[in-house]
């Protein structure tokens, strides 16, 4: 037995755990910058505002329905996440993180007489000890148990958000229930191709006379969704991520930027949380790639796009070597577009290799104190908080320059944001 | 004469992978008598985990003001509050009161809810049918700055 197990309107919620007077009250979250709704409560959702509404479209219908707007607070957010799967895992220890609000659980091998009732204590802990409202759906498979929980999340007050497939009857129902378009894996671009193919439901997908046509579409992907529907399981809990393979930090700009100084220090920084995050995972990085992105409505009949990438002789994670190589592409970049307005710009870094399997160069070499200078700053940075030490290239008061207007406090990762309540 | 065929080294790589901790013992070796502390070494204290039995469900609250004085919860003061645990009668709870947080003393009294506040010039709190009450947390500890 598989559970998806996803968190209502989660970082709705999550504002909410410290303001509870903004329950059954509208809530929208918007992205980095402040630009586009991400996340909606039901109340606003019931309003019509519309999930990815630039913020400035919707401002007077925000303002005229009092709605609660928040810039997104990811720090508080990852916390309350991380409480919520780690309860989970007390559940059972199959356990994957499928993204900051879902987690699936597998079940097989495990002494459990009533799922039901075990989603309902599942829900309860979650509501109890972290105040984030969960939906859980449980199947035989992980594409039947997203769809399960899509029912539960539905119909709430009939099922306590917790619903179970588990007969066959069950199965059929909820496939011809199930939108073509909300199947798991099913996106913009296949159900237009599926409803023209007369394909509506998640009860046609798996119907044999579509089978052929699946499987041209979608190849061996189609083929396991539809094995999945039909309650066979052939997808597995996904093993813990491994390393990641390439790390981007990429940011959209308040202001657009013309000026190469002010390009450098936002590249500078950049490259610096990619050689963080590095070091946090203990990699190395042979490749380094700096990208620009120019408004494409101010430029017609342009190139909108610059990247360019450099390989180093050496695997590197230190902050210092990254930061130059970036800086220095940036100018390659740079060079001959001068007056450009541009809109974002990002630092990839790819090609790792495990920090202690660096080989050993014999004609070019990093200065090997970086490697104790790295140390130090990141104990540093532990320890301060916010990534005070900083390269002199870098913007010594922010290190994201995003606009955020309506940030809530750090409530749970700082602690000079603690919540404080009036004790009168 | 016969050519030896065994190498006459080998070569093993150290293996790193485990990760057994040996304490550090700062007396070092010496030929005297050794510390008789050495035997009694034991784990560090963690208030983390003295003062948080649940960290999923703990989280750290700030006082303003000094209705709860006499309970020794003045202004300024840090809360640990555990979501997990059940309310009880005369322990002391995060509450969520017609849409504000304080933190109050809980006391049940017949048919009523009181919050009750420690400090007298605070009038207590009966919760009727007409209020709205969420039972946010229970205080465990106060952390002061002296």
């Amino acid at each position: 037995m598989y559970a998806l197990v996803d968190c209502n309107n989660f970082y709705a919620s999550c504002e909410r755990v410290f303001q509870p007077n903004l329950n059954g009250k509208p809530v929208v979250i918007l992205s980095n910058n402040d630009g586009c709704i991400i996340s909606r409560s039901n109340e606003a959702k019931a309003l019509g505002i519309p999930m990815g509404a630039p913020e400035f479209k919707v401002r007077q219908e925000l303002k005229q329905h009092n709605v609660q707007v928040f810039s997104s607070n990811y720090a508080l957010y990852g916390d309350l996440s991380n409480r919520v799967m780690k309860i989970l895992e007390g559940f059972t220890p199959n356990l994957e993180v499928y993204s900051i609000d879902e987690a699936f659980l597998n079940f097989d091998g495990m002494p459990v007489s009533d799922f039901h009732d075990y989603g309902l204590q599942m829900k309860r802990r979650v509501q109890k000890w972290v105040g984030i409202p969960v939906c859980v759906g449980f199947a035989a498979t992980k594409a039947l148990s997203k769809v399960a929980n899509k029912i539960a999340k539905k119909y709430q007050d009939r099922t306590y958000g917790v619903y179970v497939i588990d007969t066959e009857e069950k199965r059929i129902k909820a496939l011809k229930w199930t939108k073509i378009e909300d199947v798991w894996g099913i996106g913009h671009r296949l159900k237009k191709k599926m409803i023209a193919h007369n394909i509506h439901t998640a009860f046609d997908f798996t119907k044999p006379q579509h089978e052929f046509f699946i499987r041209k579409e979608m190849g061996v992907l189609g083929m396991r969704l539809k094995y999945e529907l039909e309650g066979k399981s052939v997808l597995d809990l996904e093993p813990i991520k491994e390393q990641k393979k390439s790390i981007a930090t990429t940011r959209s700009f308040p202001k657009q930027i013309t000026d190469l100084d002010a390009l450098r220090e936002r590249v500078a920084t950049f490259a610096a949380v990619c050689a963080e995050k590095l070091r946090k995972q203990k990699s190395c990085c042979h490749t380094i790639i700096v990208m620009l992105v120019v408004d494409r409505h101010k430029y017609e009949n342009q190139k909108y796009y610059y990247n360019r990438a450099i390989t180093l002789p050496y695997a590197t994670n230190s902050t210092l070597t990254i930061a130059n190589a970036a800086t220095a592409i940036l100018k390659e970049l740079h060079a001959g577009n001068e007056g450009l307005h541009f809109k974002k710009a990002g630092v990839i870094v790819t090609q790792f290799i495990d920090e202690d399997k660096k080989q050993f160069q014999l004609f070019e070499e990093e200065n090997p104190k970086h490697l104790a200078l790295m140390k130090a700053m990141d104990s540093l940075n532990t320890k301060i908080g916010n990534r005070k030490v900083k390269l002199a290239s870098q913007d010594l008061k922010v290190t994201w320059n995003m606009k955020q207007n309506h940030l809530s406090p750090n409530y749970t990762t700082n602690f000079k944001e603690l919540l404080e309540i009036k004790c009168q | 004469m016969p050519v030896k065929k065994e190498p006459s080294l080998t070569f093993h790589l150290p293996n790193f992978e485990s990760k057994l901790r040996i304490p550090y013992v700062k007396e070092g070796v010496s030929a005297g008598f050794p510390s008789p502390a050495t035997d009694f070494l034991g784990n560090e204290i963690d208030l983390n985990k003295e003062l948080c039995k649940n960290p999923l469900a703990t989280f750290y609250i700030k006082v303003n003001g000094n209705s709860m004085i006499n309970a020794g919860i003045s202004d300024k003061d840090i809360l640990i509050v555990d979501r997990s645990l059940e309310p009880q009668n005369n322990k002391i709870a995060v509450c969520f009161i017609d849409g504000e947080f304080t933190v109050k003393r809980i006391q049940l009294e017949d048919d009523y809810l009181y919050l009750m506040p420690e400090n007298p010039s605070y009038p207590a709190i009966k919760v009727t049918e007409e209020n709205e009450l969420v039972i946010w947390g229970m205080v465990t500890y106060v952390i002061k700055s002296l």
